[in-house]
């Protein structure tokens, strides 16, 4: 069971969430042959195309606003799914997921369209998080000034394609951080950010929480997540090892993958 | 502290009710279905920036740009013509304008075939946009429409000149142009809307709609005269041919924008067909997509 603090908010509330996830095209080899298909078909066993991943089992925790939680375990542990649950963008099969307002995902695979220049985009995402079409115009100088891609010459106006990896997590960060989240979710997006855009998107997710919202950052930089949330949760393969104050969750995640 | 240590504390709620004395709601569930329509209307912006977008990537690349919007329906006009108008010689004595008759058909048809291929593919191509980002699901079959009916008025302006080349009058009938548009664009965005949905689920269908496409295509009287129906056909086959949408919606543009034109219904029997194929298909493709949004994220 999960401790419930009544005198405070919550914000999002998860309870003993279930995800499982269909992978089409998973073949393994010497399966790929019509006749092998044919058999799977006639004998009804489950085509090797299709493969469920059942990703999340059973998980419950509650965060209150105000809170910055940090997430962590190790690859494959479970952690942006639990992260696209809370955003409604995945459905749990078992359990539910309950959320105030609409929780926004920034995440490293958010897809942003190669073709178009930086701007374009820009104003491409502001309109996907369902701003008018005036507020996203006057908010695109505004992030491209704080995604800071305009350094190095006038990149904002080139196609994505041509940025480095760097660069597009930064703008993706930029065009996300741009609104007002009730609840944001932020998958490894500062990983590949430099030092000072580093420092600079630290202080935006502390303004982004004085405003009462709720984070929650997916990383693998433990200093990261130290200098952000004062609260963490240890997944591991779809379950939660620890949930508490930061420093006692990652010594203890420090113990065990030092194993 | 470790989850498991931790007994229930002394409020003895359950998660569920702490939700709700908060007001959280649960992320699967499904709005309304006004509330679904009020939330796409909202998203119109993003609607209309995602496919000038999306036009503007796929001419990107290319060194004439947008011209291939207008370039690619002379293109297939040309190659319709030479094999079936030309080496074929399909013109009977019915058709009097066989090429103004034969490139409406196939601008008309061509439109309903890349909303269908476009349409199923529309919800699984978009996985990754759709696992990163809220928005209604319902955006992108509406986008690919939009993308369409935007190369659709493309392809009537390079139709019209045809029309006028090989000699037709300007009459009022072409006022009906618009509304057969309409039509057209309402019963194609709720084919769209079925077919993501149907192909996010059933993948194999990618495989089988060339196969369907183009049964319709034969039966929608594109490449030849109508009467080849009327003549060779009757009972419950004739009524089958009869009743195809894209036959009526073709045949309604033949009419208003050609003279002696040769129909298999009376004109009126022609737009009750056009507006109720226009409002079931479109209905029922809307309310069978509604039904799956908070699915199309699991792949």
């Amino acid at each position: 069971m999960v401790e419930i603090d009544p005198t405070r908010t919550p914000t999002v509330i998860v309870d003993d969430a279930h995800i499982i996830y269909r992978v089409h095209g998973a073949q393994a080899a010497g399966s790929g042959s019509p006749l092998a298909s044919f058999k799977r078909l006639v004998t009804r066993t489950n085509p090797a195309q299709v493969r469920e991943v059942h990703a999340i089992k059973g998980v419950s925790f509650v965060a209150y606003k105000g809170e910055a939680i940090g997430m962590v375990g190790s690859n494959g542990s479970g952690k942006s799914t639990m992260l696209r649950a809370v955003a409604g963008l995945m459905p749990a099969d078992r359990g539910a997921v309950y959320a105030s307002g609409q929780p926004s995902l920034l995440g490293v695979n958010a897809v942003l369209m190669n073709d178009l220049p930086g701007e374009r985009n820009v104003l491409l995402g502001c309109l996907a998080m369902g701003m008018s079409p005036a507020e996203a115009k006057a908010k695109v100088p505004e992030i491209i000034e704080f995604s800071g891609i305009n350094e190095r010459g006038d990149f904002s106006s080139l196609p994505m394609r041509t940025y480095s990896s760097g660069m597009s997590a930064r703008l993706r960060f930029a065009i996300s951080a741009a609104k007002k989240h009730d609840v944001l979710l932020i998958d490894e997006a500062l990983a590949t950010g430099d030092s000072k855009f580093r420092r600079r998107s630290e202080q935006r997710i502390r303004d982004l929480r004085a405003e009462a919202g709720t984070v929650f950052l997916v990383s693998h930089s433990e200093s990261t997540i130290q200098e952000t949330c004062e609260r963490s949760i240890w997944l591991e393969s779809g379950l939660i090892r620890a949930d508490g104050p930061t420093e006692d969750v990652l010594k203890e995640y420090g113990a065990y993958m030092r194993k | 502290m470790p989850q498991t240590a931790v007994a229930d504390s002394g409020t003895g709620i359950s998660l569920k009710e702490f939700a709700a004395r908060h007001g959280l709601h649960s992320a699967a569930a499904l709005p309304s279905l006004p509330a679904y329509l009020r939330e796409i209307w909202a998203y119109r912006h993003f609607i209309r920036a995602y496919s000038g977008a999306r036009i503007t990537s796929t001419f990107g690349q290319t060194r004439l740009g947008t011209i291939w919007q207008v370039l690619t329906p002379i293109l297939n006009a040309a190659v319709y013509y030479v094999i079936f108008g030309v080496l074929l010689n399909t013109k009977g004595g019915d058709v009097s304008n066989f090429i103004a008759y034969l490139c409406t058909g196939v601008f008309l048809f061509g439109f309903t075939q890349v909303v269908v291929s476009g349409g199923i593919n529309s919800v699984h191509a978009n996985l990754g946009l759709i696992r990163a980002l809220h928005f209604p699901r319902a955006a992108l079959p509406i986008s690919i429409v939009a993308i369409e009916l935007r190369n659709m008025v493309a392809s009537m302006s390079v139709l019209i000149i045809i029309v006028l080349a090989t000699g037709e009058p300007i009459t009022l009938e072409w006022l009906f142009v618009l509304p057969i548009l309409l039509c057209l664009s309402l019963f194609n965005c709720g084919l769209a809307l079925f077919g993501a949905r149907l192909g996010s689920k059933l993948t194999d269908i990618r495989q089988l709609v060339p196969f369907f496409i183009r049964v319709w295509m034969y039966g929608s009287a594109v490449l030849y005269p109508v009467q080849r129906f009327t003549d060779h056909l009757h009972g419950w086959k004739l009524a089958l041919v009869e009743a195809n949408p894209m036959l009526v919606y073709i045949e309604l543009m033949r009419h208003s924008l050609m003279e002696n034109v040769k129909l298999a219904s009376p004109p009126t029997q022609l737009w009750i067909e056009a507006i109720a194929w226009a409002t079931v298909m479109f209905s029922v493709g809307f309310i069978y997509f509604w039904r799956g949004e908070k699915g199309y994220g699991r792949g």
